[in-house]
């Protein structure tokens, strides 16, 4: 069949183009419901990745986080209507110590070939995984795996001490983190970290929140969690350098495009370890799809962050959900009815 | 019962040669045909596929399928007939006379040689032929439409904003479209060669879907050029 990929071809500027697709035993095809827009998708979007990554990844098509139904599956493994969420981490080895998603030979949806803005997806069976809850939720699956894909690395290296844990940043990595973690220790003390009061206040289930300039003095912190990324991460990670207790472990979430100074006279002194964490595999997926299914709380503190849903009939509508999502102070979903 | 009818009639016979049909040349890897079969294929609420065809490619039509669609138990074969009218008529029929007809059932009716269509398109015309009974896919017109009675000076040049350039499928509440082809005389049938424009003139409201510009219809080797140009091979 003719499949239509909207693929990015400029900065602001999406095209239809035609892939002729394959319809064989291999493959399951999605018909995507819900999108969602990453940052990552907004800095190819408005051509801040810069010109010489542009010209090397356009085009193509974006957005890594999606969910979709069945409607076509040869071997009948799937039942039409089946609600998915798409793995967009793609693995083409395994290695027994080292995650699918840091393979340097895994591809990545949205980065190294075309994401999920297409009429239909054809999938591989090993990167499906049902659900059975709202599509407008689950589509917040991608980034719940990858708040799960750090909150596992810090299970397995941390130091026994989760009394306190500091997340850095209030955006939706540092919510969904600080919401995983929530569950995955219930005793510990949670703190927020954020620039913005208003958005502070939708951590409701931390134990307190603060904005960065008014930390208190003696605050102390067992491990902690940066989720700022950009041009704030320098800040982040310097502050939480200097609230972190000794042998404790700052697990970096956030990305940047321009190299970080670290104060490693101090990572030193204190014998910090510093995790670094990027993307997530099918177990982070399934987790995270067990997460949802098992707590109802957890659906809907992640419903409040969705800000804007926009419906997505055509290209211009496609335009406008990317243009709202600069100003949305939190997730911006296209329901995709293309 | 929600019924896509592909109109692939057309007999490819020019200046007396017989040339295959153009619903049978490839596009990229397949028949340009199977392409837009393929496409209901994957629209869950469409519940059978018939493929309107010439009777002397029948079984041409059969073998294709076979070589080309794995699953192919919702898809039947039935012959065309003379006129466009004729081949919709045709497979109203079979439907008649294979599963019954029932109140609310609908025809989306769509031409072979047009692979692009999308998801949303089978999606909006099943809606609209739900709730309106008739509908016609539809695109802005982007060039300015002439009006010329007899060829050589124009008659008028209508208001390009409220032109439209019509598509498919167009789509239709089976009883609804049965029984209005029956109302019509002979010499109607013979003039109102298009369904949607019968049903206007009869005094009928014919929604309108939005098509896209890229659904184009593959008649000329031009066409054909052009889609085999549009269209990537699929890499990973």
């Amino acid at each position: 069949m003719i499949n239509t990929v909207y693929r990015l071809i400029a900065p602001k500027s999406i095209r239809a183009d035609f892939i002729d697709l394959k319809l064989d035993d291999e493959r399951v095809i999605i018909r995507p419901t819900y999108l969602s827009i990453c940052a990552a998708d907004e800095r190819y979007y408005t051509g801040s990745r810069g010109e010489a990554v542009m010209r090397k990844k356009l085009p193509m098509a974006l957005i890594h986080e999606a969910v979709g139904e069945v409607v076509y599956d040869p071997k009948g493994e799937y039942k039409v209507g089946t609600n998915v969420v798409m793995v967009p981490n793609t693995p083409y080895e395994k290695d027994p110590i080292i995650k699918e998603n840091y393979l340097r030979s895994s591809k990545f949806r949205a980065s190294g070939f075309d994401g999920f803005m297409q009429n239909v997806v054809s999938m591989r069976r090993d990167l499906i995984i049902p659900f059975d809850y709202d599509p407008a939720i689950a589509v917040l699956l991608e980034l719940t795996s990858v708040g799960m894909n750090a909150v596992e690395n810090f299970d397995a290296h941390a130091n026994a001490n989760r009394d306190t844990i500091g997340v850095w940043g209030n955006g939706n990595v540092g919510f969904v983190t600080a919401l995983i973690l929530r569950k995955r220790f219930p005793n510990a003390k949670i703190y927020i970290f954020g620039v913005q009061q208003h958005k502070n206040d939708y951590f409701s289930f931390a134990d307190d929140t603060f904005l960065i300039d008014d930390i208190p003095e003696d605050l102390q912190l067992d491990h902690a969690f940066e989720c700022v990324g950009g041009r704030g991460s320098e800040a982040a990670i310097s502050q939480i350098i200097d609230y972190i207790k000794p042998q404790g472990t700052i697990n970096l979430m956030g990305v940047s495009e321009k190299p970080v100074p670290i104060n490693t006279r101090m990572v030193l002194e204190k014998g910090l370890t510093l995790l670094g964490n990027s993307r997530s595999n099918y177990d982070d997926f399934k987790k995270s799809v067990e997460l949802m299914s098992e707590n109802d709380d957890v659906k809907e503190y992640l419903s409040t962050i969705v800000s804007e849903v926009v419906y997505v009939r055509t290209v211009n509508d496609m335009i406008r959900a990317f243009e709202d999502d600069v100003n949305n102070d939190f997730k911006t979903i296209m329901k995709w009815e293309i | 019962m929600i019924y896509a009818e592909i109109l692939a009639g057309g007999k490819g016979t020019r200046m007396g040669n017989t040339a295959m049909p153009k619903q049978f040349l490839m596009l990229g890897d397949k028949p340009i045909f199977i392409h837009t079969v393929e496409q209901f294929l994957l629209n869950t609420r469409v519940e059978k596929i018939l493929i309107c065809t010439p009777k002397q490619w029948i079984a041409y039509t059969k073998d294709t399928l076979k070589k080309y669609i794995a699953n192919r138990e919702k898809i039947e074969v039935v012959a065309g007939g003379a006129t466009r009218n004729d081949t919709i008529m045709n497979g109203i029929k079979y439907i008649e006379d294979n599963h019954g007809l029932n109140d609310d059932d609908i025809i989306i009716t769509h031409d072979a040689v047009r692979p692009f269509l999308t998801q949303r398109i089978i999606d909006d015309n099943i809606e609209a032929a739900l709730k309106y009974g008739a509908t016609d896919t539809v695109v802005e017109a982007f060039d300015t439409i002439v009006h010329s009675k007899d060829g050589k000076i124009i008659t008028d040049i209508p208001l390009r904003s409220e032109m439209y350039q019509g598509q498919t499928p167009q789509s239709f509440n089976i009883k609804l479209l049965k029984g209005f082809f029956e109302s019509l005389t002979e010499d109607e049938k013979e003039i109102l060669t298009d369904a949607c424009k019968a049903l206007v003139i009869k005094g009928n409201d014919v929604h309108l879907v939005r098509g896209e510009t890229f659904n184009m219809k593959i008649t000329t080797q031009y066409d054909l050029k052009v889609a085999n140009g549009l269209v990537e091979g699929q890499t990973i």
